[in-house]
C-alpha cells in the first residue's frame, strides 16, 4: 500500500516536472526538470522490483542525457555567438535580454558541474 | 484553433490508450509462462545468480552484442562529426573557465572511487543487478568529472581506443569460443560453470560483462570528450 502511494506520488511528480519542462522559458531549467523525470523514474523501476532498470536509467538518464543536453545547450550558444551577430531565434530567451555574449558558453558549463 | 483541437484530440487518445495500464502498475505476483521458465532454468543451466544478466548475455546474448554494435557506431559517428575543423573553429583556442576548488577537490576524491565502483558493478553482475552497461556508464561519470575539474586535460586517446577495441575483440571472441566449444555463439558454457554465488562462476558471463563495462565506458568517455569540442 506504502509502495502503491509513493509511486503514485512519483508519477505525479514526474508528470508535473514533464509539463514544466515545456512550460518553462529557460531551456536550463527544462534540461534539469527531464532529468527529475528519470530520476522519479528510475526510483519507481527500483520500486516495482526492477533494480537492474533502476541502475540504468539513474546513470544513463538522469546523469549522463543530462550533462550531453548541458554540453550541447553549452555549445550551441557558443556557436551563435562565434558565427552571427544576428539575433537569434532562441525561445530560452526573451528579446528583452541582450545577446548572448562568448563567456555564457563557460558558465552553463560550470553550471553541469 | 484547428491545430490545438487536433492536439488535444491525439492527447485523448493517447490517455484512453494508456488508461488500462494505470490499473495494472505494480508488482505482479505470478510470473508468466516465459518468466517462469527463465527463473527456473537459469540457475541450472548458467549458474547464474542473478536471472537479468543470464537473459541479457545468454539467452539474448546476439541481442546484446547488437546493442554493443549501435553504440559503438554511435560513438564513431559523434567522434567524427564534433571535431575542431568540422566546427569551424580550428586552430583556435576556445578559452575554458577553471573549475572551483570544490570540485576539483572532489574529482580527486570520487575519480578512483567511481572507477572502482564501475568495475565492481561489472564484475559482479551476475551475482548482483547491474552489469556492464551501468558498470561502463559510472566509470565514464568519472572521466567525465576530471574533464569538468581541469577543462585544458584530455582523455588519452590511444589507450581508450585499445581498450575499446580489445574488449570489443574479446567479447566476439568468448562467443567464438562459445560456438567451439559449447553449444553455440555466445553460450558461456565453454569456460566452467562453477558454483551459484561464487565470483568466478557462471562461465564466461562475468568475463563477457568486463569486456561489455570497459568497452561502453570507453565509447561513452568518448562521445563525452568530443562533446567537450576541443578536438582536433
Amino acid at each position: 500500500m506504502i509502495v502503491d502511494l509513493a509511486i503514485a506520488a512519483l508519477g505525479l511528480f514526474m508528470a508535473g516536472a514533464g509539463i514544466g519542462a515545456i512550460k518553462t522559458k529557460s531551456i536550463l531549467v527544462s534540461i534539469i526538470l527531464s532529468g527529475g523525470v528519470s530520476l522519479a523514474a528510475s526510483v519507481v523501476f527500483l520500486l516495482m522490483g526492477a533494480p537492474d532498470v533502476a541502475m540504468t536509467e539513474a546513470a544513463i538518464g538522469s546523469a549522463l542525457t543530462t550533462v550531453v543536453f548541458l554540453y550541447a545547450l553549452a555549445r550551441s550558444r557558443q556557436a551563435d555567438s562565434e558565427t552571427s551577430d544576428m539575433p537569434i531565434d532562441n525561445p530560452a530567451k526573451d528579446s528583452t535580454i541582450p545577446p548572448v555574449d562568448s563567456s555564457l558558453g563557460q558558465t552553463e558549463t560550470g553550471a553541469a558541474s | 484553433m484547428m491545430r490545438k483541437i487536433l492536439v488535444a484530440l491525439a492527447l485523448a487518445g493517447f490517455a484512453w490508450a494508456f488508461l488500462p495500464l494505470v490499473f495494472e502498475a505494480g508488482v505482479i505476483g505470478e510470473p508468466g509462462q516465459l518468466a517462469s521458465s527463465y527463473l527456473e532454468n537459469s540457475p541450472k543451466d548458467f549458474a547464474a545468480a542473478n536471472v537479468v544478466t543470464a537473459i541479457v548475455v545468454s539467452y539474448r546474448g546476439f541481442d546484446t552484442l547488437g546493442e554493443v554494435a549501435v553504440l559503438f557506431a554511435a560513438t564513431a559517428g559523434v567522434g567524427s562529426l564534433l571535431t575542431k575543423k568540422r566546427l569551424g573553429i580550428a586552430g583556435e583556442k576556445i578559452p575554458m573557465q577553471n573549475a572551483t576548488e570544490v570540485l576539483r577537490t572532489a574529482t580527486r576524491l570520487l575519480t578512483g572511487l567511481l572507477i572502482m565502483f564501475g568495475a565492481y558493478i561489472f564484475m559482479h553482475g551476475h551475482l548482483t543487478p547491474g552489469g556492464g552497461f551501468q558498470g561502463g556508464v559510472v566509470i565514464a561519470t568519472a572521466v567525465l568529472l576530471s574533464l569538468l575539474s581541469s577543462p585544458e586535460s584530455h582523455v588519452a586517446h590511444g589507450l581508450m581506443t585499445a581498450v575499446e577495441s580489445l574488449s570489443g575483440a574479446s567479447y566476439v571472441g568468448l562467443g567464438l569460443l562459445g560456438a567451439f566449444l559449447a553449444w553455440g555463439f555466445l553460450d558461456p558454457r565453454a569456460l566452467p560453470l562453477g558454483r551459484i554465488g561464487a565470483l568466478l562462476s557462471a562461465g564466461a558471463i562475468p568475463f563477457i560483462y568486463s569486456a561489455i563495462g570497459l568497452k561502453v565506458g570507453a565509447e561513452l568517455s568518448g562521445i563525452l570528450e568530443a562533446l567537450k569540442g576541443d578536438r582536433e
